[in-house]
């Protein structure tokens, strides 16, 4: 059996418990060092699918007002992604007239989440 | 000389967060003749740049970007018919509360104000108020700027960043830079703690790999005409950097997030009082400065972490301020009312006046603790009285902290002297 101790801070408040999360083949067998039941569940999600937000801004044409028009993912993607669409964004650019929301690249490396405009241009 | 003077019910100065939740709020309360000046040109204030999420969980219970919260409230601005003017400086405001501002389309412009909330938010602390040695080469940027540029100009400011200080915005641009390209080679905090939210600490830093430095500070900047590399040195606990543990790291840029000051130029004009410890205007229960008829809200008034609870108190202020028109000249108030008083470890509250017969039936007072402290009581005193009593896990200079008042519990109080909110072991 493959057995695996993960150390962590606890992100929900302040205290910023240092967690320890011990998996077994992957399974969380236990999380020490929470004080409250919050700590517990984030340190379950954040050893076996931490996601996040990533956002960004790309350039804009055609717009009298703004160079460059803020982005970010419509959902959370897998955290060992952020590389990936960071660099998927790197020749994107939208065009005049961009409203919140709109789709800017569509099903960003195949985790079927949307780049989406997060400002107006 | 302005040519006319126009006469407006609520005059705003600013249109961030601050502004435009005044502005709705006193719309809501009934004073429609509502004027919002803006210096940028467009609305939404520091939110435009800050292009990352964790805006608005507590108001609109999701995760927005900078921008979209800033929508929000511009959107419900145009519904309600609230006239802005952008492009325009507020240079000069009078006890009177005769504001005068320029703009290019309409040079120097006056208005007369029945009320005005002060909003001009806070900016960053500049170098020079550190003393940092050496030459003044480029690549010495607030982190602010450094976020305005990387998001807003689509410019970077360098590829080997240094980052000193670990206030919220350093450790968001320490993440953004790390996307874009650059190496972060560490952020350096002369405190034993961060200034920063935790959760900034670990998505923005752990996440990437970023080291924190803690108790460490920079003690050169090499490089004439460009940033070629920066000391930095562990500290002490009188903060003075410990010969021998100087370490060079070769970089082109330094960043500093090292604090905010609120921006109150204008209020001292004004004949505001400003309080020594927030650097914003001492303010009563309905957030009205020492001028009458001038409210204050937002980071003008003391820096905030989260823009929810600048959205929160700058709504009442707004509405202070259509209630103050509302009964305008009516009410005399020559008492300031009952000092809100910190003590241990409590550094300041706002407001730090209340007078129980003036506020709502629910007050509440913001503050920051001085250190870290856990398992410590937050406790409210009325005279010698304690009446409330709360534990705390933890709290940190870097997170503002609250309690609420009620107007029963102090009328209830005949001749009260004095409230206090202070911090107790047990």
């Amino acid at each position: 059996m493959a057995r695996e101790t993960r150390e962590l801070t606890c992100i929900n408040c302040p205290l910023g418990c240092p967690l320890t999360v011990v998996l077994e083949d992957g399974e969380v067998i236990s999380v020490t060092g929470n004080t409250c039941p919050r700590g517990e569940s984030y340190g379950r999600k954040e050893v076996t699918n931490p996601t996040r937000i990533v956002t960004s801004s790309v350039p804009v044409d055609g717009s009298a007002s703004e160079r460059m028009v803020s982005v970010k993912t419509a959902s959370d993607i897998p955290k060992d992604m952020i590389f990936d669409v960071v660099r998927a964004l790197k020749d994107v650019r939208a065009t005049a007239p961009v409203a919140i929301g709109d789709v800017v690249l569509a099903d960003v490396c195949g985790t079927g989440v949307d780049i989406v405009a997060t400002k107006g241009a | 000389m302005a040519k006319t003077i126009e006469r407006r019910d609520v005059v705003i100065v600013g249109g961030g967060p601050a502004g435009l939740a005044a502005a709705i709020s006193a719309h809501e309360a009934g004073q429609t003749d509502i004027l919002v000046l803006e210096r940028d040109t467009q609305l939404g204030g520091i939110l435009n740049q800050c292009i990352h999420n964790g805006f608005g969980l507590h108001t609109f219970k999701e995760e927005l970007t900078g921008p979209e919260y800033a929508a929000r409230y511009i959107e419900r601005a145009a519904e309600l018919g609230i006239e802005y003017r952008l492009g325009t400086m507020v240079i000069d405001i009078s006890p009177e509360r005769l504001v005068t501002a320029v703009s290019s389309a309409d040079g120097i412009t006056q208005v007369e104000a029945g009320a005005i909330v002060l909003a001009m938010g806070c900016r960053e602390r500049p170098r020079g108020a550190l003393a940092t040695p050496g030459y003044r080469p480029a690549g010495v940027y607030s982190a602010g700027t450094a976020q305005r540029l990387v998001n807003i100009e689509g410019q970077m400011p360098g590829r080997e960043v240094v980052i000193l200080g670990s206030g919220d915005i350093g450790l968001i641009m320490a993440r953004r830079m790390t996307l874009e390209g650059a190496h972060v080679a560490c952020v350096a905090e002369i405190m034993p703690y961060s200034g920063g939210l935790k959760r900034n600490i670990v998505q923005c830093l752990d996440d990437f790999g970023i080291p924190l430095l803690l108790s460490h500070t920079v003690t050169r900047v090499e490089g004439r005409d460009r940033v070629e590399a920066v000391w930095i040195a562990e500290v002490d606990e009188r903060m003075q950097p410990i010969a021998g543990t100087e370490v060079r790291y070769p970089c082109d840029t330094l960043m500093l997030s090292v604090g905010l000051l609120p921006e109150n130029e204008l209020s001292r004009d004004a004949g505001v009082q400003i309080s020594p410890v927030t650097r914003g205007p001492v303010v009563d229960q309905s957030l009205q400065t020492s001028v009458r008829g001038v409210f204050a809200c937002g980071n003008v008034l003391h820096v905030h972490d989260l823009v929810d609870y600048v959205s929160e108190e700058a709504a009442a202020a707004g509405a202070n301020a259509a209630r103050f028109v509302a009964q305008a000249q009516a009410e005399t108030e020559a008492d300031r009312g009952i000092p809100v008083v910190a003590e241990g470890g409590v550094r300041y509250t706002v407001p730090s006046f209340v007078s129980p017969q003036l506020m709502d039936d629910r007050l509440t007072v913001r503050f920051r603790v001085a250190n870290v402290y856990r398992d410590h009581f937050v406790s409210v005193y009325l005279d010698d009285e304690r009446i409330q009593h709360r534990k705390k896990r933890v709290m940190a200079p870097g997170e503002m902290e609250s309690v609420v008042l009620r107007r029963a519990d102090l009328l209830a109080r005949e001749g009260l002297q004095r409230i206090t909110v202070k911090l107790e072991e047990e």
